[in-house]
């Protein structure tokens, strides 16, 4: 641990409350300026097979079966079967239960396994219950982890608590990377959202996440705008690269590319690959899917022509 | 009569005219072309709709199309009707524009008359079926699912290929060729109950936009009715057998709208369901 972390933890609290405030106005106007970005043409056609590479296909249901999952797994081997030039997922994306499954169908084809984890998605139960959930998931497979931070205790202030438990999670993935949700529906403001970043890149994150998609508000533009500062930040402070990951609510093309252009214009070149840029999503798949289908075909796809899950 | 004189013969003195520009209508609503063109039409402003329209009244038309063909044939029924109602109290709008009085009246009358087949057509088009077997046979007509109309430039025209697409459930984007009548007609639409999204409308060039809608995979059947040039209608047919679309082509030498339509322009955008149901002894 460098001087300067040793010294930001010794008074966590001074330090989140010394952040700079987020302008809100200036945020909002920032990336809604960003999103009216027009991506034609080759261009889009690159975007799109990024962001491809960027999807977390994600299934997150009480109704996930082993069938379910396994089907998903091949559609992020292989998301469009007609057409062999169209890369896989990022990573599958499933509860605890499933990843033995998903670890049995994905073996060998590169797509990560990410499991949730620490009692996804309100984060309510013992350390010692999470703790053993991210090593359960870990041991059966999963070399990705998606915990949930307490946001009952961040928002109560209790910031050393909701730290520890990030480096305990972390300490018990091993080697799987983790990815700390921030769950920013429920913080309330953007300097909370910067706050909670900045707390879980200290503690150890790999990757900080939106949201677990199961509150009403979800990923936006300007809560990206926020994460992917304080990355930027993170980094030229304390040299590491940390990932980002929206998730929740972002169902079209035309949305992931907005989130393109986004990173492209905060944080640079370095951040447009999967190892640092992930899409927590299902259905943004299939409207990836056809919209590549239109720019190789040179007609309107439909929905009808890909499968549901 | 001159086309397009309501505003005229509404002109005062000393007041500034309020003069309309004619919107397509999508989802319920009366947006410009996403491309910002428009064009003139008999001195009027017309937009002039892009592929991308005719993308997104498929979108729109496609998330109507589950909850319109669920409603009861009676609720579709009373719709049609009350189509009729309001198209009744804007007549004055159509004959301003130069639509022949006989003309408007048949056109209110033809949505009448497809109306009352909404909860009679399922009898005429399906039935009972004598099989061998201790089993009830069962067929129905179901909606096709969103149908792109190329339509014919008149009033009646324009009525009697909607009228008969969207009784049974359909959805459809309709390409107009008469630009003030057929937005007009969608205004009727829109204070008619017809849900946003069931009946969408673009105005402009068919050559531009059909091309589109015929190769979509999300169109199930297009009518080529109001396409006037054999080439064109056999390149936009080609174009919609690779999802195997159901076609209308258009009839040489014109349809005779005042004619009675029969049921053919109804079941040719109907699928037949059969069900076998078990029979108990």
């Amino acid at each position: 641990m460098t001087v300067t972390a040793a010294a930001e933890l010794s008074d966590l609290r001074s330090f989140l409350h010394g952040l700079p405030g987020v302008d809100k106005v200036g945020v909002e106007a920032r990336a809604a300026a960003l999103a009216t970005r027009s991506i034609k043409t080759s261009s889009k056609a690159k975007a799109i097979d990024l962001a491809i590479r960027m999807v977390d296909l994600t299934t997150l249901e009480g109704a996930d079966t082993p069938g379910k999952v396994r089907a998903l797994c091949a559609k992020a081997r292989r998301p469009d079967p007609a057409d062999p030039t169209c890369p896989p997922a990022a990573a599958i994306c499933v509860y605890p239960a499933m990843v033995k499954v998903a670890a049995a169908a994905l073996a060998g084809s590169g797509v990560h396994l990410a499991s949730v984890a620490t009692a996804f998605p309100s984060g309510q139960a013992p350390l010692e219950v999470k703790l053993a959930d991210t090593r359960e998931a870990v041991a059966d497979g999963a070399d990705e982890i998606d915990m949930v931070i307490s946001r009952g205790a961040f928002l109560a202030g209790e910031y050393t608590r909701v730290f520890d438990e990030i480096a305990a999670v972390k300490e018990a993935c091993g080697g799987a990377h983790l990815k700390v949700i921030l769950e920013t529906g429920e913080l309330g403001t953007y300097d909370n959202i910067r706050r909670a970043s900045w707390l879980a890149m200290l503690a150890g994150a790999d990757f900080i996440k939106t949201s677990t998609g199961k509150v009403t508000v979800n990923a936006t533009l300007p809560i990206t705008l926020v994460m992917l500062e304080a990355v930027r930040d993170f980094r030229a402070r304390h040299g590491r690269i940390i990932g980002v990951k929206p998730a929740g609510g972002i169902k079209t093309t035309k949305d992931a590319i907005k989130y393109l252009v986004l990173i492209n214009e905060t944080v640079g070149d370095d951040w447009l690959s999967p190892d640092r840029f992930r899409f927590g999503a299902s259905s943004l798949l299939n409207d990836l899917l056809m919209q590549r289908t239109k720019l190789t075909t040179g007609r309107y796809a439909g929905p009808d022509y890909f499968t549901l899950d | 009569m001159p086309k397009s004189s309501s505003v005229k013969a509404l002109a005062e003195p000393g007041r500034l005219s309020v003069r309309k520009t004619y919107k397509l209508y999508i989802g319920g609503a009366f947006p410009r072309s996403e491309s910002g063109r428009t064009y003139l039409v008999d001195g009027d402003n017309v937009a002039l709709a892009s592929r991308k329209d005719a993308r997104d009244a498929v979108l729109a038309a496609r998330a109507a199309q589950p909850k319109w063909a669920g409603a009861t044939a009676y609720n579709r029924g009373q719709v049609l009707y009350r189509i009729a109602e309001m198209m009744e109290a804007r007549r004055a709008e159509f004959t301003a524009l130069g639509v022949r009085s006989s003309e408007v009246a048949a056109a209110v009358d033809r949505w009448v008359w497809y109306a009352g087949w909404s909860d009679k057509i399922a009898q005429v088009a399906g039935g009972a079926n004598p099989v061998a077997g201790p089993f009830f046979n069962i067929s129905a007509p179901e909606p096709t699912g969103v149908v792109a109309l190329v339509a014919p430039a008149s009033l009646l025209g324009l009525v009697s290929v909607i009228a008969p697409a969207i009784v049974t459930g359909n959805t459809v984007v309709v390409l107009a060729a008469g630009p003030q009548v057929a937005i007009t007609l969608a205004e009727v639409l829109a204070t008619s109950d017809v849900p946003g999204g069931v009946v969408n409308l673009l105005t402009g060039r068919y050559a531009e936009t059909a091309p589109w809608l015929a190769s979509h995979d999300d169109v199930n059947a297009i009518d080529l009715t109001g396409v006037d040039h054999p080439d064109v209608a056999a390149e936009l047919e080609r174009a919609a057998a690779g999802t195997l679309k159901r076609v209308i082509r258009p009839v040489t030498g014109g349809v005779d709208f005042t004619a009675d339509p029969g049921l053919r322009p109804m079941t040719a955008l109907l699928e037949t369901k059969t069900v076998w149901h078990p029979k108990g002894y």
